[in-house]
């Protein structure tokens, strides 16, 4: 009886041991729901969700303070990979936040361009270049498009342009067929 | 000797439609009046432009630089001047512009003058780079760097050189052509490059419907009485040409999936990629011209010495396009792309441009459900279940595309070919591979702006951290001028300026103690070389002594009397 009773305690003990330890060595790092909602938001850092960047969105959205219609450019997939990943119902974009537009970058006139670095210090992702005085110029392949830099400038200078497809980022469409053959006009120019 | 042949799966046997356009030899087109260089024609970085508009250019001359080392040059095709360099339509099936040089001849067709290259001397390196300025490329669709491609790698790793001249796909006879009358120059590329793998032997697979072509490589061979080389011929299915397909046919190996054809010593190049490295290499001469086939809906299908940058329209209206044409396709019917115009110039890739017409090439027939009948996978050579793709890709399940492998898919057509249902099955791969492409460009771009933006929090809170310290120093430094100023104060109790307000004072003994450090310094660096001087030296360093002290003075001057005048500025100084 006793001897039944000291194995149990005993093995109550190890495995206890081993379960502290295990909770000790294998600690997470940080939420790993917050990780996983900031890994598909953009990343553009344009606040527009009222929150101070994606990733605080994101503990936003994960702390239930906030809710996944808030980010216009994810858009609409951004919605729903939140709620798949969530198990939360889908919702259309909050228009209060602002709405889905095709992805732009920020353009400098640099003629017009004073110098004032105002720019430079709302990025949030350090994609301008320029010194005090000096003309600026923004890093296209580097601007997400948030559009934090076109208030501040006093000059307004600052244009979103549309990024424009090329050959390389060009994508085949989805296959759609017409129920009835299309003829097309002979090519007559090169006959 | 026979040499046992291998089979690869699948694969399917349509008309070859080849008769055509081999009756007549290869013609020299003609010069347009235009050429459309586009800088980008390969695979890698864009080249950058080398001419402006206006520039006189020379044939052979360099008009595009190769961006890094995975890049490739890009020459004149003739002497002319540059008219423009500006985006201009791709032969692409977007129908979107890119940057290109455009070129008016001026019909004297003046050659640059050649540097000439030692290749037997030179290093495999200095080869590689040779090549790589000279714009070869590989010239059977794929476009690759040639260069990249012919790095020996640790010793002895490539056993065997296979040179594709299967050409499989219907209607196309470039290299059938280029085969039968450049043979000799073929192999003698060929040999180069098995030096340059240090490869064993160099297998030449040619399909059994170009006779012509194998007998003329054949001779080539026996002249040359190199041991190494073989010329195989191999059995007509479509695609033996596809380089996995050749090399299983010629070595019976087996290239698993996310493996390359190096893994296991066999490096494949195209017949007329190998005949490019030796105009190079020999004759110094870029790739500026290339062979295309010109067949379909055209009065005169034959095949045509094209000069790169030539305009579609231009080659057509040599062969004589036919009024019924409806599509224009660059490539063959199987796996090229729809031509969005005859603007579009010639690129190092335009292997074939076809004709299409009604009669020629039906309209599809409507979709249908697929049955899983499973014909396509009994088709495909590349091993996959292309039914299994197709759902995925048609309900945008890419992931789970891309677990059947879908990037495997050599896209030439075979499943589409024999499906009963007749779903373009290709165009749902394509759909597939261009939108998970552009998902990992998306994703690069949000990870870098997301490290960026991370990066930009933390120097914030640094530069933050570093002020308080800054600001904290400052003010552990106030006591400690005051004790000075109270000491100032004690010796010179007359004077009516040490009753100025508190807040300055702190600061000006700061200064005052900065400037005595500076002087110390001033002091304690003294020269080195003032060891036996002559008489004159002594004199002269005597003369900048007596000049430095007066001006030492002057400075002491004034400055008491603009701190006397102006106490103020000192603060404003010392505030900022």
């Amino acid at each position: 009886m006793i001897s039944a009773l000291l194995v149990m305690l005993g093995l109550a003990l190890a495995l206890g041991a081993a379960l502290g330890a295990a909770s000790v060595l294998f600690r997470t790092q940080g939420d790993p729901l917050v990780d996983k909602i900031d890994a598909i938001l953009p990343q553009t850092q344009c606040g527009q969700c009222g929150y101070p960047g994606c990733k605080p969105y994101a503990t936003a959205i994960a702390g239930g303070d906030a809710d996944i219609n808030q980010c216009p450019p994810g858009g609409d997939e951004g919605v729903r990979k939140l709620a798949d990943l969530l198990g939360r119902e889908y919702k259309p974009l909050n228009a209060e936040h602002g709405v889905e537009k095709p992805k732009s970058v920020a353009v400098i006139d640099e003629a017009t361009c004073i110098g004032c670095t105002l720019c430079i210090q709302a990025c949030p992702v350090d994609a301008i270049v320029g010194a005090a005085k000096q003309m600026h110029t923004i890093v296209a392949d580097l601007c997400t498009g948030c559009e934090l830099c076109v208030a501040p400038c006093p000059a307004d200078c600052i244009a979103m342009v549309p990024v424009a497809d090329t050959v390389d980022t060009w994508k085949w469409r989805y296959p759609v067929f017409d129920l009835k053959p299309v003829t097309h006009a002979p090519a007559k120019e090169a006959a | 000797m026979l040499r046992q042949l291998f089979s690869f799966n699948g694969g399917v046997k349509p008309d070859p439609n080849k008769g055509a356009s081999t009756r007549e030899p290869i013609a020299r087109l003609p010069l347009p009046p235009q050429l459309i260089i586009p800088l980008h024609q390969h695979i890698g970085g864009t080249p950058r432009p080398l001419v402006k508009a206006g520039d006189r250019v020379l044939h052979g001359q360099r008009i595009g630089a190769a961006d890094g080392n995975v890049s490739s040059a890009v020459h004149a095709p003739t002497s002319g001047t540059v008219v423009a360099v500006e985006p201009r339509l791709m032969p692409h099936a977007s129908g979107l512009s890119a940057m290109a040089v455009v070129i008016e001849p001026d019909g004297l067709d003046l050659r640059i003058e050649r540097e000439p290259f030692d290749w037997h001397a030179a290093t495999p390196g200095e080869v590689r780079d040779h090549l790589r300025d000279a714009g070869v490329v590989g010239l059977g669709g794929a476009v690759f760097p040639s260069h990249l491609k012919l790095s020996a790698g640790t010793a002895g790793s490539t056993d065997t050189l296979v040179i594709n001249g299967a050409e499989c796909e219907p209607f196309i006879t470039c290299d059938d052509m280029l085969m039968r009358s450049e043979a000799l120059d073929i192999l003698h590329g060929a040999q180069v490059m098995r030096k340059m793998l240090a490869a064993k032997q160099v297998l030449v697979g040619v399909e059994d419907n170009k006779p012509d072509a194998a007998a003329a490589l054949k001779a080539a061979a026996a002249e040359l009485g190199d041991a190494s080389l073989d010329i195989v011929v191999v059995p007509t299915r479509y695609p033996a040409g596809g380089a996995k397909q050749l090399i299983r046919v010629l070595t019976g190996i087996e290239v698993p999936h996310g493996r390359r054809s190096t893994d296991y010593g066999v490096q494949c190049f195209n017949v007329a990629t190998a005949l490019a490295v030796w105009n190079a290499l020999e004759h110094g001469e870029p790739l500026t011209r290339r062979i295309v086939t010109v067949a379909g809906n055209v009065e005169r299908p034959r095949n045509f010495d094209v000069a790169i940058g030539t305009p579609i329209g231009f080659v057509f209206e040599h062969a004589g396009l036919k009024p019924d044409t409806d599509t224009l396709i660059m490539g063959g019917p199987m796996m090229g792309v729809p031509l969005p115009g005859v603007e579009a110039p010639v690129v190092k890739a335009t292997n074939c441009l076809l004709a299409s017409s009604p009669a020629l090439f039906p309209p599809p027939e409507p979709e249908m459900p697929c049955i899983r009948c499973g014909e396509c996978a009994r088709a495909c050579p590349a091993d996959l279940q292309p039914f299994e793709l197709y759902w995925h890709a048609r309900s945008r399940n890419f992931g789970r595309a891309q677990e059947y492998h879908l990037f495997d898919c050599i896209e030439c057509g075979c499943c589409a070919y024999v499906c009963p249902s007749h779903i373009p099955l290709v165009d749902y791969y394509r759909y597939a591979k261009s939108e998970i492409w552009a998902r990992e460009r998306d994703k690069d771009a949000a990870d870098s702006a997301r490290e960026r933006f991370e990066f930009r929090n933390w120097r914030a809170e640094r530069e933050k951290e570093e002020k308080a310290a800054r600001l904290a120093a400052r003010s552990a430094a106030k006591p400690a001028a005051k004790t000075v100023e109270v000491a100032n104060t004690a010796t010179s109790p007359a004077d009516p300026e040490a009753a100025a307000p508190a807040t300055t004072d702190p600061k000006k003994a700061l200064i005052e103690a900065a400037m005595a450090r500076a002087r110390a310094q001033k002091e304690a660096a003294a020269a080195k070389n003032t060891d036996a001087l002559t008489p004159d030296q002594q004199a002269q360093v005597d003369a900048a002594e007596a000049r430095r002290k007066r001006a030492a003075d002057l400075l002491a001057e004034k400055q008491t009397a603009n701190a006397q005048a102006d106490p103020s500025a000192d603060q404003n100084d010392a505030a900022r």
